[in-house]
């Protein structure tokens, strides 16, 4: 919980006998109807006049509905309210999202001379930040920073997490956030009351309410995600291997600054990806960057981030590896909620076309079936269709785990040859500008990032890459080619079609 | 089933004189219907009285008990039409539906209607969708009114107000033999109050009654001669009549002092964000004791000369608050003062912006603009004096996503237009029409389908330039409520009659499910009173359409894609319909859930679908959610240096469609996805045998964990300590 007092509290015009506007932003399915049920039979429950007015319609799909409260001690007449907020003119605020809470802010409901805002931190991401081919989240740093400006009082915390994890919805927890905010004259029962009333749900809704409630009043202890995070991975292994992982673990430690612990964790990711050989031979390609690098090494850093990453390729034998790992099991049963009761069945959506499957072949002979348009038709005659695996049965788990052992052959398979290729030369490439400007190499370096993803949008990631690299060349010689490197790759990842990029590269030749 | 059930609810619409009613504004016109001795009802859904239709569904006991008829309307027309009951026989009538999108599809009943003239009360109760949350084009009723000569009525946004202008209503109809059209703002219909009941009114005369004795009286034909002495009849005889019923009734009302220099008109339904204004200003009090004379217009048409010039006098300036555009109160109300030869200056649009809601801040401004001018003494020191300093506020406009409306989770529409994307990736971008429903929706990213929508069952008809045929053959979209609606006459029999060769496909969700899942005669659901269970494709061939394709299960995305490409490319010549056919999520959710929990806590055996992840074998393109927008498939950030971008992850809201797989599966994308049954109750045999695979499987993996390193936890075995 944060709590801020921005200004001193404007006067009340006593003309306006002490109307109280709340207003509620949610995203359907929030239960934003409920909570402003509840609100309102408490303000009459406790001798309050109270007008509720929404918008319903499709707002009420996935879109952001305004619930609006206003309410006043019952006096000689009937007090008339507004039927929806009013920009610098909101009491209290409750927003049941973080982006939510900058909209509300945007539209000018949250003000530094009155407004209690009581927001949930989590986020329900639009669908325009998440169809983004790179990172298009929103940034709630930024929401939460006009927050602490905008609102008189602010309260925030995850409480969408923490009425889940009391079994019930935000709604309830939102609803013992406004009790513990103390923003409206009622006692903490009478809110409880007010719940007990409406009839559903009541013993988990009054659970959220009240952690809800000490959320508010005590500040949120822990953010709930903190304890979720994943741990270091520590190895595990037979004796002989652990000793020879130890020494190489020991090899990336002594890489300078933020490097070695970038290629710690990339180093983890190429042995589980293939062996100990595999992670010798990965750092022998970062102490080569190392070599020509220099303080602070960003390029070293760089480099053992994205080798990692070009080395541990997504080829069908991790995947079938990644499928059948000890845990995998528990762990998405531990997802889904299933009880020792139960019995889980659990189906994997596979479709190897006759590309993924000819790479699999010896190099030299992979090669030549992939040149064969009229062989590779007969393959994806054969296998390309969609292929629906019961990992809980043996047999389909036996598929995979015979697959996902095929190691050993990986590194004869034409995707290894093909893989090795790329990498070496995009490696030369970066190190190819090295000695004319250091920042352009480590933005190249940088550039590995569009590789990702499988068949067709495994091959548009390799095209904009390509494409990238290309117009980099072009403006190589500038004094400013780090940062075009940079905002092309952004440029790459605004779109799947590469719109943006096109318009980069646009802007690169108009001025060549 | 509609999606909320009113039959708690309706129990109020039972309470008697001098009861109080507490609830929502559209419950509380129900009631007033009723008190009013209504004969019949009917009307069409759509936000924001589709409750107002639901609420009447699901009260038809009552109404059968009192004698009144409903009629859930085919559409806004046939709703209007049906008003015709009140042309000759003493018979109240009310019907319902938005406005002015429904008001457009019944206008040439209105109009007949309003030339015949009404013997009974005739009442068009339109739920104006305007401004903040509206889901149609901005445009204003109040034409429709001006041009069929019916009154327009605009009750302060209250319910005791409501209530008594219902009742006043249809007073004032038959006291001028003209239909009246009742105008309810989207926040009106939802607003919450109280109200005290009278008692139910038994019709005078039923429509029972009516059918035993005909009545017919050719004057109110409108047929030449009759129809010119229609118009004459409005304008000599109806017209002065409502004028003086609305006078001497009072539905206009006057408040604050009579003296001073300035005035404000506002329309009955915009008076309480004026009041608010005024509040702020510090020129009202709580209760709405103002020091600006106001005349509220509960009727904004027709507008009273008299009534008007009498409130202008002694004043020098007034204030018309009228929201939306053109100005029609505004220019009427100028012309008065012309003819009058008066000096009073009138302002309106010139202060208030002429497109848009009116919303706080805008009424606020306006106001005090208007004051400045008309009454600059009256302003509180603070208005007149600039704000105190305020902190900056960061500017948040390009960081706040925008949330437009969408599919909800599971929705069956989604993989029909996966399929379309898969389709339209291979063949090229197609001519897209669309319609008026859910699948509109499927216009916005990601999947940005359709570049037009015409109207309510016009999609089809929308392609009609396109029915020639071309290179590519143009493609609408529409659903299974815009094909009942209007779609079978205007679109699909256009379709058939021209040769059309284009390509129509009905989304069939089982229900008018953007209006709150209505009953529509293809729906599969029981429904005592109504005619469901009548096939869509039945009705094409009917019509003779041949090429049919019947799809009963949408979430196959390959099967909807070959299909899609088969009417794109088939050499055969005609209108190919694809019926698409997948219940409504939140329908059926609401109708499985409960069953599911109760089978489960029978101990009976029930799989429980949803959807996962492998978080190490998402490499974050996102491509899956290009293709599907679902709510429950977002994105999570990974505690991993070697992750720049966010991976895709399912919440517990997933319903397990299957549309994520299906997607995976027949757009290549990618091996992450896979589906988990949590099989409650399982047999013993059944628990026997998984837990005798699950010790070969994890044997397995302990023998080659033995002869490698792995890493505790990496993201998928996270489980493992």
């Amino acid at each position: 919980m944060t709590l801020h007092q921005a200004l001193d509290p404007r006067p009340q015009d006593p003309k306006m006998g002490g109307i109280i506007k709340l207003a509620l932003l949610a995203v359907g399915g929030q239960g934003g109807g409920v909570l402003t049920g509840w609100i309102e039979d408490l303000a009459r429950a406790n001798g309050y006049a109270a007008q509720a007015t929404s918008v319903a319609g499709v707002a009420q799909r996935t879109g952001a509905t305004v619930y609006y409260v206003e309410m006043a001690p019952a006096g000689a007449g009937t007090p008339i309210f507004s039927l929806m907020p009013a920009a610098g003119d909101v009491d209290i605020m409750i927003t049941a999202e973080m982006m939510e809470a900058g909209r509300s802010i945007l539209r000018g409901f949250v003000t530094p001379d009155r407004t209690t805002l009581i927001t949930s931190t989590h986020r329900a991401l639009a669908v325009s930040e998440k169809m983004v081919p790179g990172d298009g989240i929103a940034s709630s740093a930024e929401v939460m920073a006009a927050a602490e400006v905008a609102a008189r009082r602010l309260i925030a915390a995850d409480f969408d997490a923490l009425a889940l994890k009391a079994g019930s919805v935000i709604s309830a927890s939102l609803f013992g956030a406004l009790a513990g905010s103390e923003a409206l004259p009622f006692p903490r029962a009478a809110f409880e009351a007010a719940i007990r009333a409406g009839g559903k749900g009541v013993e988990p809704s009054l659970r959220a309410f009240d952690v809800g409630y000490k959320a508010a009043q005590e500040g949120a202890a822990a953010p709930v995600a903190a304890a979720e995070k994943p741990k270091p991975g520590t190895a595990r292994g037979p004796a002989r291997l652990m000793a020879d992982w130890q020494a190489l673990e020991a090899r990336a430690a002594r890489l300078p600054g933020e490097a070695a612990a970038m290629a710690g964790a990339g180093l983890k990711k190429v042995v589980e990806f293939q062996d100990l050989a595999y992670g010798r031979a990965y750092l022998t390609r970062v102490e080569t960057v190392l070599a020509a690098d220099r303080a602070p090494f960003d390029l070293t850093r760089e480099a053992a981030k994205y080798i990692a990453n070009a080395m541990a390729y997504d080829d069908i034998i991790r995947v079938a590896d990644q499928k059948t790992r000890a845990g995998r099991m528990a762990r998405i049963s531990r997802e889904m909620g299933a009880k020792d009761r139960n019995v889980m069945q659990v189906t994997e959506f596979l479709h190897p076309r006759a590309e993924e499957l000819v790479s699999l072949l010896p190099a030299k002979m992979g090669a030549r079936w992939a040149a064969n348009t009229d062989r590779m038709a007969l393959v994806d005659r054969l296998f390309n269709k969609g292929r629906r695996l019961r990992t809980d049965s043996l047999r389909g788990f036996l598929m995979l785990h015979v697959l996902g052992g095929l190691k050993g052959w990986r590194l004869k398979t034409l995707r290894h040859a093909e893989e090795q290729a790329h990498l070496d030369r995009w490696l030369a490439t970066a190190m190819g500008y090295l000695p004319q400007n250091y920042d352009l190499a480590v933005e190249v370096i940088r550039c590995r990032r569009l590789v990702k993803g499988y068949s067709d949008t495994h091959a548009r990631g390799l095209s904009k890459f390509d494409r990238v690299l290309t117009a980099i060349a072009l403006v190589k010689d500038r004094d400013d080619a780090p940062q075009w490197a940079a905002r092309l790759r952004e440029a790459a990842l605004k779109d799947e079609e590469g719109k943006a990029l096109d318009g980069a590269i646009a802007t690169i030749r108009s001025f060549l | 089933m509609a999606e909320r059930s009113f039959k708690a609810e309706v129990e109020h619409l039972k309470l008697g004189a001098g009861e109080t009613f507490t609830g929502e504004g559209i419950l509380a016109i129900t009631k007033a219907l009723l008190e009013s001795g209504v004969g019949y009802v009917g009307g069409y859904q759509g936000a924001p009285i589709s409750h107002l239709m639901d609420v009447l569904a699901d009260a038809e006991e009552l109404l059968g008990e009192l004698g009144v008829r409903f009629e859930a309307n085919a559409n806004e027309a046939a709703a209007a039409a049906m008003l015709a009951a009140s042309v000759h026989y003493p018979i109240r009538g009310a019907v319902t539906f938005k406005g002015p999108v429904g008001v457009n599809v019944a206008s040439d009943a209105l109009a007949n209607l309003s030339s015949s003239g009404v013997t009974g009360g005739a009442m068009v109760i339109v739920g104006e969708d305007y401004g903040e949350g509206s889901s149609i084009m901005q445009e204003r009723s109040h034409p429709f009114a001006m041009k069929a000569q019916m009154w327009l009525l605009d009750p302060r946004p209250n319910l005791p107000s409501i209530v008594k202008m219902v009742s006043d209503g249809f007073d004032l109809s038959e006291a001028s033999n003209t239909p009246v059209m009742l105008m309810v703002r989207i926040r009106s219909c939802h607003v919450t109050g109280s109200f005290t009941t009278r008692d139910n009114q038994r019709p005078k005369l039923t429509v029972r009654e009516a059918l035993a004795a005909p009545r017919s009286d050719f004057a109110r034909v409108v047929l030449p001669p009759m129809s010119y002495a229609h118009e004459q009849d409005k304008v000599k005889n109806r017209w002065p009549a409502a004028e003086k019923f609305i006078q001497d009734r009072g539905l206009n009302e006057f408040f604050g002092p009579k003296d001073a220099g300035f005035g404000i008109i506002v329309q009955g339904g915009m008076y309480n964000s004026l009041i608010r204004a005024l509040q702020r200003l510090g020129l009202a009090d709580i209760y709405g004791n103002t020091e600006v004379p106001l005349y509220v217009l509960n009727v904004t048409y027709p507008l009273i000369s008299s009534q008007f010039l009498e409130f202008c006098e002694g004043k020098d300036h007034v204030l018309v608050v009228e929201e939306g555009q053109p100005e029609f109160i505004e220019t009427q109300l100028g012309s008065f003062l012309y003819r009058a030869g008066s000096g009073v200056k009138l302002h309106g649009k010139n202060i208030f912006p002429m497109a848009g809601e009116y919303t706080g801040a805008v009424m606020l401004d306006a106001v005090e603009s208007f004051l400045r001018t008309a009454a600059p003494s009256l302003l509180p020191a603070a208005v007149r004096a600039p704000n105190i300093d305020r902190p900056e506020i960061p500017d948040l406009s390009k960081t706040v996503p925008i949330r437009p409306p969408g599919f909800c989770t599971g929705c069956p529409e989604r993989p029909i237009f996966a399929a379309m994307k898969l389709v339209e990736k291979e063949l090229g971008k197609h001519q897209i029409a669309a319609d008026i429903g859910c699948h509109l929706f499927a216009s916005l990213p990601p999947f940005e389908i359709g570049g037009a929508t015409m109207g309510y069952g016009l999609g089809p008809a929308a392609n009609g330039a396109f029915d020639g045929g071309g290179d590519k053959r143009a493609v609408a979209i529409i659903g299974d409520g815009g094909f009942w609606h209007n779609g079978l006459s205007s679109s699909f029999t256009n379709m058939a009659f021209n040769k059309s060769d284009g390509v129509a496909i009905i989304v069939d969700n089982y229900y008018s499910a953007a209006t709150g899942g209505q009953d529509v005669m293809s729906s599969r659901a029981d429904n005592a009173t109504k005619a469901t269970k009548n096939p869509i494709a039945k009705a094409l061939n009917g019509i003779g359409i041949d090429w049919v394709r019947q799809i009963d299960r949408t979430y196959d995305v390959a099967k909807m894609r070959d299909t899609i490409r088969e009417a794109l490319t088939t050499p055969e010549k005609g209108p190919k319909v694809i019926v698409a056919s997948s219940e409504c999520m939140l329908n059926r959710q609401r109708r499985e859930k409960p069953l599911a929990q109760k089978a489960i806590k029978e101990g009976r055996r029930v799989e429980a679908p949803r959807f996962g992840i492998d978080e190490a074998v998402c490499t974050g393109d996102h491509a899956c959610i290009r293709l599907s927008g679902c709510p429950s498939l977002s994105l999570k950030r990974l505690d991993d240096p070697l992750r720049d971008d966010p991976v895709a992850s399912i919440d517990q809201s997933c319903v397990g469609c299957g549309n994520c797989g299906e997607v995976a599966d027949a757009a290549v994308l990618c091996p992450s996805f896979y589906r988990a049954d949590v099989v409650h109750n399982p047999s013993v045999w059944e628990k026997r045998m998984a837990s005798l695979r699950a010790r070969i499987i994890g044997w397995l993996q302990a023998r080659r964990d033995a002869r490698r390193l792995s890493f505790a936890p990496t993201f998928l075995d996270g489980a493992a300590e």
